[in-house]
């Protein structure tokens, strides 16, 4: 069959298709977004019916995805690891309820955090959730893990976690598709109570997700992904997870190790090999590309066993991501000094876009607060973060998707005012209209920027559920129409905004102000291919 | 047995320049020759006038990491002069260099362009060419990246007779003007870099 040049995420989403997935659901996150823009891309996808779209946010797109399991059809969720958070009420009960049609759960870390808060490992949610984990090392993998994950899924009726990293999303390789397989048909689930959590249910099922755990375990000493590689040198035995096996292999000329090496592709973690090299060798060196969960389960509470080399020890840093210089230094090789970046280069830090309306609302909102001190701004995750940089220096905050409201109202409600929140169209309707609704209910005297671009901007201008909505939304969740205003954020509107502004800062009341304007990305986009259709037609 | 080729290629730019797209242009004709590909991109910072890069791995054997280990690149390709230079860790003691040399100004610490010229001059086996100029002679500043990968086309372990399929290839449904215009840019940069290396050597 043909080799296709596939990027991680593209190898899954193909995976996807050809292992007769009825649904995909999804919230846009580095670097989880590109699987399903090729899944929204293809052509393929609408011959077969698929169904394909961006959720509002994670909780809802897992739960999309649990209900099309529930029918007996095989879904997809897709998000990157901090979206997990906001998933994890779903994610942890789909557990307990386990799956009808098969369901995979991809989430994506960030190691390095090259676009993230942290570098949170996923892997921690699906050991919490007590679930079976695939961590595929290379793009092969990654395809043939979601036919073989949608199989396991069905097989105990439980949903499948697949975790993968930056480097592998991101890194395009040849990957051979195998044979395509029909989508489910419509059937429920043969035990009608599956799905109620009540709790004399939810402890009958719990009971076999307990049960379930040995049969886990057993699949995961037989996986293939699951790989022991003898070898003489019993000084060291190496355990490497995911990525960092490629690493590993890198630094192996002809690819052979002396040291015994396992590579993890699948959890629960293979305990029997585990012991096998434990047992037969000096010390352990264990590569994660992540947190040190399976260091940290092998070197116990206490240290005290055999020598564990890895975060943990210093033998890796304990933060970022690995790469095969750091696995050279930690097998103990030598590494020639790398040679100084030139002190003549400068740092590019990303910036918001020439011409971005973010850039004239931030001006119109630090002019209305010209005197204020410095720290009154609350602010939240998209493209208008980078309104912290210079020469901007505009927001104060940014922790978590819709923080900014929520974290104005509370130092509102500590009598620190004024309290302004600048936060997105996309993350409003992801995780803002709550607090909105908190500040509603207390009459909370903050003042919300909602910058509508009409988009979902820094993760490439995805459609945004805010679109066409913000106004009914706001009254809706009762803000006073009055207090209500749009703005235009251009430079010829700078001195009425500012008063717009002035006004809604001494409202001693909930605010919304919404400056308007569409992302000069996506508004180029389409026009380019308004361009095109009309030369086609012409 | 077969002799190891391997060729580990860094691309370097600012957002926009058409790094991925020289890469796409490689990774083409290497796989059409029958070779093993891994390519890593940099995904998100092409819109915000950040670097961006890219990690591209040609070999006749299965390729281990996407990321190419420190100090054992074999070339840096860049389309901007002081991108160029930020890769100068990756690159091996044997590694060329192949840059433009027009700069991207787009931050208020930009260096001087003599200064610029000056470290590259410094590296020790490079390739410059002013590939704006180049491209523009030939029809289109767009295809100032081509010009760089003709540049770069001695040292890629590829025929140019494969470099030009690939072109072919890729840029086939945008008609033969625009075809035949990329051939001329490869073929331009390819000659500027005969020169270059007659008089290193």
């Amino acid at each position: 069959m043909q080799k296709l040049m596939l990027l991680g995420d593209e190898a899954i989403a193909q995976g996807a298709i050809d292992a007769g997935m009825s649904g995909i659901y999804a919230y846009p996150g580095t670097p989880s977004t590109e699987i399903t823009e090729y899944i929204l891309q293809s052509k393929e996808v609408k011959e077969k019916k698929i169904r394909a779209g961006w959720s509002t946010n994670e909780k809802t797109a897992v739960e999309g995805a649990l209900g099309m399991s529930y029918v007996g059809k095989r879904a997809m969720t897709c998000m990157k690891h901090v979206g997990l958070n906001v998933a994890a009420d779903a994610f942890i009960n789909s557990s307990i309820t386990g799956a009808n049609g098969g369901l995979i759960v991809v989430s994506a870390d960030d190691p390095s955090m090259h676009s993230s808060q942290n570098e949170q490992d996923s892997r921690f949610y699906g050991d919490f959730a007590m679930i079976p984990i695939l961590e595929p090392s290379n793009q092969q993998e990654a395809y043939d893990m979601v036919h073989y994950g949608f199989d396991l899924s069905e097989k105990y009726r439980i949903p499948v976690m697949m975790r993968i990293t930056t480097r592998l999303a991101h890194s395009r390789a040849g990957v051979v598709q195998s044979k395509m397989r029909e989508q489910n048909e419509i059937r429920l689930s043969p035990n009608p109570k599956q799905f109620i959590l009540l709790p004399g249910n939810a402890r009958k099922q719990y009971k076999t997700l307990l049960v379930n755990q040995d049969a886990f375990r057993k699949e995961s000493e037989q996986s293939v992904f699951n790989q022991y590689i003898d070898g003489p040198d019993k000084k060291m035995g190496i355990i490497a997870c995911g990525l960092s096996f490629n690493y590993l292999m890198e630094n192996y000329p002809r690819r052979i190790s002396a040291n015994p090496i396992l590579k993890i592709g699948q959890y629960p973690i293979p305990v029997d090999q585990v012991r096998k090299m434990y047992d037969e060798c000096d010390s352990v060196l264990v590569l994660e590309e992540g947190y040190p969960l399976i260091e940290n389960h092998l070197r116990g509470l206490l240290n005290n066993g055999k020598q564990i080399k890895g975060r943990l020890d210093g033998t890796v840093p304990r933060d970022g991501e690995l790469s095969p210089n750091l696995v050279a230094k930690a097998l103990g090789m030598e590494v020639a000094e790398a040679k100084a970046i030139p002190s003549i280069v400068k740092n590019r830090p990303p910036a918001l876009c020439k011409g971005c309306p973010h850039i004239f609302s931030f001006n119109a909102i630090k002019e209305a607060m010209n005197g204020t001190e410095k720290g009154h701004v609350f602010s939240d995750i998209g493209c208008y973060t980078l309104g912290f940089m210079e020469p901007y220096n505009a927001i104060d905050t940014c922790v978590d998707m819709g923080a900014s409201i929520t974290m104005a109202k509370g130092a509102a409600d500590a009598g620190f005012l004024p309290a302004l929140a600048v936060i997105g169209d996309s993350t409003f309707t992801h995780s803002g209209m709550t607090g909105l609704l908190d500040a509603v209910s207390d009459n909370s005297p903050i003042t919300v920027f909602i910058l509508d671009n009409e988009t979902t901007g820094m993760t490439g201008g995805q459609t945004s559920a805010a679109h066409g909505r913000l106004e009914s939304i706001c009254k809706g969740l009762g803000v006073d129409p009055a207090h209500i205003r749009v703005l235009n954020p251009l430079p010829k509107t700078h001195e009425e905004n500012v008063q717009v502004i002035r006004e809604e800062i001494a409202y001693q009341g909930v605010s919304v102000i919404i400056p308007r304007r569409e992302c000069i990305q996506t508004a180029a986009r389409r026009l380019k291919t308004m361009k095109q259709t009309k030369e086609v037609t012409n | 047995m077969q002799d190891k080729m391997k060729k580990d290629i860094i691309l370097a730019g600012v957002g926009g320049q058409g790094i991925l797209s020289i890469a796409a242009i490689i990774g083409t004709a290497a796989v059409k020759a029958g070779y093993f590909l891994k390519q890593a991109e940099v995904h998100g910072m092409s819109q915000r006038g950040g670097d961006v890069q890219s990690n591209l791995r040609i070999s006749n054997d299965p390729i281990a990491s996407d990321l190419i280990p420190v100090g054992k690149a074999d070339l840096i390709i860049s389309v901007e002069p002081m991108e160029a230079l930020r890769y100068v860790p990756m690159l091996s003691s044997e590694g060329w260099i192949i840059t433009n040399t027009t700069p991207f100004i787009n931050i208020p610490d930009y260096p001087s362009k003599e200064d610029l010229l000056k470290v590259i001059e410094e590296q020790h086996y490079h390739i410059k060419l002013d590939a704006e100029s180049i491209a523009k002679e030939i029809g289109s500043v767009k295809c100032a990246n081509v010009v760089i990968l003709g540049a770069a086309t001695p040292f890629l372990g590829l025929s140019y007779e494969q470099i030009e399929d690939a072109i072919r290839v890729m840029f086939g449904r945008k008609g033969e003007e625009i075809v035949n215009m990329n051939l001329a840019a490869l073929k331009a940069g390819n000659e500027q870099a005969k020169q270059q290396i007659k008089l290193i050597r």
